[in-house]
């Protein structure tokens, strides 16, 4: 029978913005005499300007990274705990593992928590793979005889057993995590919690991570996740905690997780039509976007797209001239404003004159080939001589869950840094030149 | 709802009130979790043991160097206080005699700046993951109580070349008992100063530097390369020194091994309380620091 193993009661976390300690004796006391005499904190971060009282002051300065976040979970759930950077989730890791207190609020919990917010952290560089097993082990809270008994397994999983003398200094990255991993995986806690700490690995191994905390799931035990790639949250979690500003937006299952997050992703644009969005002042608008959608061969606007084959951008534009000469310009970014590539119709010598009212205008782009991540595409309408008339920032998002191109099995994943996307290339057969 | 319905419930309930761990904001000042630091002494175990090792890893005399600091140490010492300074040393062989003293204060010293820097030092440990945080201060104080063994084994190896070539004869009394005794205080002197400037140093990082600095004065204003019999009684000198509470351990400590110095059970008592006291202050001050230290920094 499952049970509650970890329950949180309004939960709230302030933290206090420049008015933590200065750091120093001479300023802490410089502090303390504004204070009294009722002057504004020389060493607030954020600058009020003028005279503030010092109850203002303190109110500004306040952040509250959780606000009230409640919550059960039951043994043997795997949850997914997604949202924005900045949303609360790192902030309710570090409390759940103890390396923060909560401002108000409880967490309970039930069982030995062990929580991967770093992969190998204590490790000595001086130290040798073998030692820094152990001292890794026991920071994470394992004993000396459990070490012992899981060692070789340990050695096994993280495939470095022929270094395993060596100073980890002089291992390569990827060494370190799977080393670091291994010892984190072998820890059988009750409950365990792992942030982003995946993206460092190769795929392979990643691959075997998730296996590894998927088994750990399985065996009833409790699994929180943190990660930005969905795809490996939706593998891996049957139950999503979705936070926004640092408030529980959504709990429940995975999917309807997911879905909610995507949703207030999009929010610069949530709800709100293109033809609806804020514009900058600065543009003159003769005409405007008002609609934009992409078809492909699977359907109209998707979520998911297979960048393999082509697509079809169409724009819709009002136009509030007779005849107003406009060019128009699609730009793909990745999620961390990487330019992808710029389309502009004024490439193609391709301006538009249109007539007022409502146009519809479309471009075939053909296979991408972009690689596994998430992107957005923004929109510009321009005038002949490139001067801006419209802009529509993240008007698109979309997700390319796969990039195999050779249907090896190989994910090509950008945020290996292996590149944004793939550009066909034939490998020949190695040609004989003769012996030496 | 069944009987049967009611009994899981009320057995869910029950269940649910056991929790392991509670996460509450500020716990109590008193709230020192021995137990935790026993179940993770294998921990304990490992600081000490990376201490030991990596320290010296990639030097060439590697553990030597245990033994050539104080020796090194000692040897200048007899150069600038005993033939340029000429401060008398009661009778004992110079070597001996600055030998003992910087033993016993390399420990407490250590034990103080290392301590005090427990949180600047573990900084990005301590933001990751959870461990009774006293564990790491305790490390320091191992790691230095086993520095001190081999330092006092370098001595006693000395001591004993010195009796045998007849140059001194040794003769036991009530402190030398109490040698035991006077290392504890020491080390509970030295750490509990260290985990009161560690505690203060969340706010303050000036205290590591004014401890360092404080620190090197302190040598001085201690009986370290002079005894306290030596002081003019009265003198105003003296009631400074005495006052401090390292003071009476360092001279306890030679009178334990050469039955040379100022004999006052007095003061060793003040010196006692205030060790136990600053390591009792220090404990709580740490204990309640380091709940909040990760917000701070």
């Amino acid at each position: 029978m499952s049970h509650v193993v970890i329950r949180a009661e309004n939960v709230s976390k302030r933290y206090r913005l420049g008015a933590i300690g200065t750091g120093s004796l001479v300023s802490e006391w410089n502090r303390y005499w504004a204070r009294k005499k009722g002057k504004e904190d020389p060493f607030s971060k954020i600058k009020v300007g003028g005279h503030v009282k010092p109850a203002e002051v303190a109110d500004i300065n306040e952040f509250w990274a959780l606000r009230d976040v409640s919550f059960d979970i039951k043994s043997g759930e795997a949850i997914g705990i997604i949202g924005k950077n900045g949303a609360g989730k790192s902030t309710l890791l570090k409390i759940l593992s103890r390396v923060t207190l909560p401002t108000s609020g409880s967490i309970k919990v039930r069982g030995r928590i062990a929580s991967l917010l770093e992969v190998g952290t204590g490790f000595h560089p001086d130290l040798s793979g073998r030692e820094n097993i152990f001292l890794n082990g026991a920071i994470l809270g394992m004993t000396k005889n459990e070490i012992v008994r899981k060692f070789d397994e340990i050695v096994d999983f993280s495939g470095v057993e022929r270094f395993i003398d060596t100073p980890v200094k002089r291992y390569s990255s990827g060494m370190y995590v799977r080393l670091a991993f291994a010892v984190a995986a072998h820890l059988d806690p009750e409950i365990l919690i792992v942030d982003e700490v995946l993206a460092v690995g190769d795929a392979d191994f990643q691959k075997k991570c998730l296996g590894k905390m998927g088994e750990v799931a399985g065996q009833g035990r409790t699994v929180l996740f943190v990660s930005h790639q969905l795809a490996a949250v939706r593998a891996l979690c049957n139950r999503a905690i979705v936070m926004e500003k640092g408030t529980m937006k959504f709990t429940g299952d995975i999917e309807k997780g997911i879905e909610k997050y995507l949703e207030n992703k999009g929010q610069i644009g949530a709800g709100l039509s293109i033809a609806d969005r804020k514009r900058d002042s600065n543009l003159s608008l003769i005409a405007k976007i008002i609609d934009f959608r992409i078809i492909t061969p699977d359907g109209v606007n998707p979520e998911f797209l297979d960048a393999t084959m082509p697509f079809q951008a169409v724009f819709t534009i009002q136009s509030y001239e007779e005849g107003a000469r406009v060019g128009t310009q699609f730009i793909i970014a990745d999620d961390i404003q990487n330019l992808v590539l710029i389309d502009s119709g004024s490439v193609h010598g391709k301006i538009y004159k249109l007539p007022m009212g409502v146009s519809e205008v479309s471009c075939v782009v053909a296979p991408t080939f972009l690689a596994k991540g998430d992107y957005h595409i923004d929109l510009v309408l321009q005038l002949h001589n490139q001067e801006g008339i419209d802009r529509v920032t993240e008007a698109y998002r979309f997700t390319v869950p796969y990039m195999d191109p050779y249907k090896s099995g190989y994910n090509i994943d950008k945020n290996h840094r292996i590149g944004l996307f793939h550009v066909d290339h034939q490998w020949d057969d190695a040609m004989h030149l003769g012996s030496i | 709802m069944t009987n049967a319905d009611s009994s899981i419930a009320a057995r869910e309930t029950e269940a649910a009130e056991k929790w392991d761990i509670e996460i509450k904001p500020n716990p109590s000042w008193f709230n020192i979790p021995f137990k935790e630091i026993w179940s993770y002494r294998d921990l304990l175990r490992m600081f000490v043991r990376r201490d030991f090792v990596a320290v010296y890893k990639q030097t060439v005399l590697g553990p030597l160097w245990f033994v050539l600091q104080p020796v090194l140490t000692t040897v200048i010492f007899m150069f600038v206080f005993g033939r340029v300074a000429h401060i008398p040393t009661d009778g004992i062989p110079s070597a001996l005699f600055y030998m003992a003293g910087l033993t016993l204060w390399t420990f407490f010293s250590t034990c103080f700046t290392k301590g005090g820097a427990t949180f600047t030092l573990n900084a990005s440990l301590f933001g990751k993951v959870y461990f009774p945080r006293l564990i790491s201060p305790l490390g320091t104080l191992l790691i230095n109580l086993l520095n001190f063994g081999i330092q006092f084994g370098v001595f006693l190896v000395m001591l004993v070349w010195y009796v045998v070539m007849g140059k001194i004869t040794l003769h036991f009394n009530a402190f030398t008992l109490m040698l035991p005794v006077i290392l504890f205080l020491t080390g509970a002197l030295g750490l509990g100063l260290g985990l009161i400037v560690s505690s203060l140093t969340t706010r303050f990082r000036d205290l590591i530097y004014v401890a360092t600095f404080a620190i090197q004065l302190l040598m001085y204003a201690s009986p370290v390369i002079y005894s306290l019999k030596f002081l003019k009684d009265g003198s105003f000198s003296k009631q400074v020194i005495v006052l401090n509470p390292v003071s009476y351990l360092l001279e306890s400590f030679r009178i334990g091994i050469f039955d040379v110095g100022m004999v006052n059970w007095g003061y060793f008592a003040y010196s006692s309380i205030c060790s136990l006291a600053i390591l009792f202050v220090g404990v709580i001050m740490f204990n309640k620091s380091e709940k909040t230290f990760m917000d701070v920094i």
